[in-house]
């Protein structure tokens, strides 16, 4: 179908039956016509075999350009004995595909994959009892090849999947008790199959969201402060002159409270009227001064809890041959994705359609629910992929805007973010101190560990909704908002641990949210450089004293897998500087996200005089369990390395005691081809473990890498990334 | 106000009623709802709205629309018959070379920015058909990607030389 006759389609088809994907969602003819989830406990909710013998697989995860889609279609394929060519998937769907979970954390396989397979199990079960009658003969008789079922022996006594069940409803329970295919016979997963999505990204036909209209739609703009103050003090409207706006045909304001926002039938003209419209907004003060925020992070009155405790860290701090005390500092970064986030929404009195690119249909509509006091079941979301967003970008915020514009202005509204409304008005990826101490004895065996975090919760009300009246909240506690068990020590034997979490008052920073490993670089760039630091002391290799202190069979895969990649050549670090205008170096570091195995080495290179540091190699190792596909996976590492290169180099939030000051591309400088490091990705298989995540599970240990390169290049550690020239230059000179 | 203007895209001459300072962005996006350039910044810092006019790279989100008027624009939908022009094929083919690379590379991951990178790397090997690598860094450069795409975008490119060069 061609991209004109696809949007056609979703204009012609008038507001609440658009999306071509209900085409394809047959058989059951009321598919998508009611509320959603769908009966997870039923076959036809999963999968749905066609007369052409072909089925759809109902998948409940976000495509972000990760390869999910096509992934677990093969997982599909291969329990169903299908070619990839005949399976598909559809668009997520409220009313439409099951509830499997948020597209978080890297789960789609790890989460996913089990139940596509089970489900996909259970249908070919069934498949194969429906064609022992028709075929009159056991089952374990019967055999499948590309949908085709077979009587051993006889090829002519067969009959296809599509002939059983011809787009038709299974009416069958799903138990997950159907076996599911050994590893070893697998074929279809661990294949390097092509994406399924790729052709249409580059041939122009792929529909984003920032794609989708519905008729008599008009477009949206919010207008807000450029740039977010405190989170608990949202933004405050002094005065608002509509007349500011007049001469601009067709544009009008909309406003609930402080939320603020224009429409018009015209795009450019809801441009110009954001632009245009007079609005004062309260400037009182209301952030930390940025130059001081560690410190004021660490004075702060805190919320503590001790995470792991085992053994007795303080006697061992004791009697410990060498120790290492460091404290370490991470910046706030945002999502920043490439194309701000973009959603369409018709609300009407008693229903609502709100398109958008949620990394979770359900999650987001629960929250429209709560924001237009309307029934969850009377909402309706659906998904079309934005640009990639590694995370809580403002996808939520945009459905949110979208809903209200369309409330307010009682016609369906597409509201597209302006630059400046994404970067200034993130929920970006919070700021952290960690303090370290580790001991060895003279042997370089680890004794004793503590690693004490300091950062807020994720912002648990979106932007839209505080400004039209919600109050701020933090987002309740959870494993990926605390001090981390797995990279913070846990990935070597240490008998004396203490791990301690400090939550600070959220609502006097800035607001946050879930960044692609969120906390997980800070975290391996405070630990990975301390356990360096004592490998030095201890006068060991750092790749070395990684491994005398890891039993774990698992870790010390990833890391010698990484080692020979990078041709690791065992000396103590820093001991071949150069006196040189630059200076190279090289580093290894350990880390994940909650699951997972990562390892990184990292050869850098430093312009001593102006301060400017360049990856130059960047080589990443993941064991995720079982890869479906490791091609998908080989580009997962290689995009994380490219982005850790950009998180350590170039990204930082910046702000004033008033606004958020880092608006675009120029005030919030990413990485660029000129600096892009060559990338090794390195993917070990294990076919008999679980799935686990592969989408973020490398970045802590190439931050760690890289922040050890440069110790190794000077014999200066870094105490705070970004490393941007200006804080190279410092610590040079105060090592000097 | 709105007016009438006819523009020149890809080799059809649309009539669109837009006030003469529009960018060119919104009147393609908008009025004739092309797919390839696509809003990234409206600051033309990242390339995502880029198109071609006369063969070169053009910011499509801070081009006036009357400023392209009597010239020939050129999106990504376009690029194959623009490549086929230029190397004076019969037809044009499904894909320009770059396209083709970069599926051939699965170098795509969410793919937004790719509309400015494959129309970027169109008139890169347009002016310069076997770029060095630091050739291929540098002619890009303006263009962001936040999936980390690069290092597959250089493969791709240079392998689309190799394909040009087969071309006759």
């Amino acid at each position: 179908m061609s991209s004109v006759i696809r949007r056609d389609f979703l204009k012609t088809g008038g507001a609440l039956i658009i999306g071509f994907s209900l085409r394809e969602s047959l058989p059951a003819e009321d598919r998508g016509s009611v509320a959603g989830p769908p009966d997870a406990k039923q076959i036809d909710t999963w999968l749905a075999i066609h007369t052409d013998n072909t089925a759809t697989v109902y998948i409940g995860f976000a495509e972000l350009g990760q390869g999910n889609s096509t992934a677990l279609l093969q997982v599909a394929a291969e329990e169903l004995d299908l070619e990839m060519s005949q399976v598909r998937t559809v668009q997520l769907d409220t009313n439409v595909t099951p509830n499997q979970g948020g597209t978080y954390s890297s789960a789609s396989i790890q989460r996913g994959g089990p139940q596509v397979r089970t489900a996909a199990a259970e249908a070919r079960q069934a498949l194969l009892q429906m064609a022992s009658q028709k075929l009159e003969a056991p089952v374990e008789h019967l055999t499948v090849a590309k949908g085709v079922v077979s009587v051993a022996g006889s090829p002519d006594r067969s009959v296809t999947y599509g002939a059983l069940v011809p787009d038709k409803p299974f009416h069958l329970a799903f138990t997950g008790t159907a076996p599911v295919k050994p590893p070893a016979e697998y074929k279809v997963v661990g294949a390097r199959i092509p994406r399924n999505d790729i052709p249409d990204k580059v041939n122009g036909r792929y529909v984003y969201v920032q794609h989708v209209h519905l008729r008599g739609m008009l477009h949206g703009r919010v207008v807000r402060p450029r740039g977010q103050r405190a989170y608990g003090s949202g933004a405050k409207v002094g005065s608002l002159d509509e007349s500011s706006i007049a001469e601009i045909p067709g544009a009008r304001v909309v406003r609930r409270g402080d939320f603020v926002g224009v429409v018009a039938e015209n795009e450019w003209d809801a441009v110009r009227a954001a632009r245009q419209l007079k609005v004062t907004w309260d400037t009182a003060p209301t952030l930390p001064t940025q130059a001081r925020l560690h410190e004021q992070m660490r004075a702060a009155k805190t919320t503590d809890r001790v995470v792991v405790q085992r053994g007795d860290v303080a006697g061992a701090l004791a009697k410990a041959a060498h120790v290492v005390s460091e404290s370490y500092r991470g910046p706030y970064q945002a999502h920043a994705p490439f194309g701000p986030n973009c959603a369409v929404a018709h609300v009407m009195p008693d229903r609502a359609l709100v398109v958008c690119s949620t990394q979770d249909v359900y999650g987001t509509r629960n929250g429209l629910a709560r924001l237009l006091d309307m029934p969850a079941e009377k909402i309706r979301v659906q998904y079309y992929e934005g640009s990639g967003t590694f995370g809580h970008s403002c996808y939520d915020d945009a459905a949110q805007a979208a809903a209200l514009l369309s409330r307010l202005a009682d016609k369906p509204v597409r509201l597209q973010f302006m630059r400046w409304d994404e970067h200034g008005w993130d929920n970006y990826g919070p700021a952290h101190v960690g303090e370290v101490q580790v001991a060895s004895d003279a042997a370089g065996k680890i004794i004793a560990y503590q690693y004490e975090g300091w950062q807020h919760n994720w912002s648990a009300v979106e932007t839209s909704a505080q400004l039209a009246g919600t109050p701020a909240a933090d987002w309740p506690g959870g494993a990926a908002q605390q001090v981390s068990a797995l990279n913070c020590g846990g990935m070597y034997d240490i008998a004396n641990l203490r791990l301690v979490n400090h939550q600070l008052p959220g609502k006097d920073y800035l607001k946050g949210g879930w960044l692609r490993s969120p906390l997980d670089l800070s975290f391996s760039f405070a630990s990975e450089q301390t356990i360096d630091a004592l490998a030095y002391l201890a006068e060991i290799d750092p790749y070395q004293f990684r491994r005398q202190n890891i039993t774990d069979a698992r870790w010390l895969t990833v890391l010698d897998a990484v080692a020979r990649s990078a041709k690791w050549t065992p000396r103590r670090a820093a001991s071949q500087r150069s006196d040189g205008k630059v200076a190279t170096g090289r580093g290894i570091g350990l880390g994940t996200h909650l699951v997972s195995y990562g390892a990184a080495v990292a050869e850098i290179e430093i312009h001593k005089e102006t301060g400017r540091v360049v990856a130059k190699r960047l080589h990443g190792a993941v064991d995720a369990g079982l890869v479906v596909n490791p091609a998908f996976v080989e580009n997962q590492i290689s995009g994380q390395l490219v982005q850790t290169a950009s998180r350590m180099f170039k990204e930082e939030v910046t702000f004033n005691t008033t606004n958020v000051t880092s608006l675009d591309w120029n005030s919030y400088p990413v990485l660029r081809f000129e600096e892009c490091p060559e990338v090794t990705p390195i993917v070990v298989q294990r076919l008999n473990e679980r799935s686990t995540g592969a989408g973020e599970e490398v970045m802590a240990a190439a931050a760690a890498a890289i922040a050890n390169a440069f110790f190794d290049a000077t014999g200066v550690r870094v105490r705070e990334y970004p490393l941007t020239p200006s804080r190279v230059l410092a610590a040079l000179s105060r090592a000097a | 106000m709105p007016g009438e203007l006819k523009i020149r895209v890809n080799e059809q001459v649309r009539t669109v009623s837009a006030a003469p300072d529009t960018p060119l962005l919104y009147v393609l996006a908008g009025e004739l709802e092309l797919q390839g350039p696509r809003f990234g910044c409206g600051l033309a810092q990242c390339g995502s709205c880029s198109v071609l006019v006369n063969g070169v790279e053009t910011r499509s989100c801070v081009t006036p629309v009357s400023d392209v008027q009597g010239k020939s624009i050129t999106t990504l939908e376009g690029l194959p018959a623009w490549y086929a022009a230029q190397k004076k094929l019969r037809s044009a083919p499904p894909l320009h070379p770059v396209q083709q690379a970069l599926i051939d590379e699965q170098a795509v991951q969410c793919g937004y920015c790719f509309n400015g990178m494959i129309i970027k790397a169109s008139e890169l090997l347009s002016k310069v058909p076997q770029p060095t690598e630091a050739q291929i860094r540098t002619a890009m450069n303006g263009h962001l990607c936040r999936c980390g795409t690069y290092p597959r975008v250089i493969k791709a490119i240079q392998r689309a030389s190799r394909a040009m060069a087969g071309v006759a």
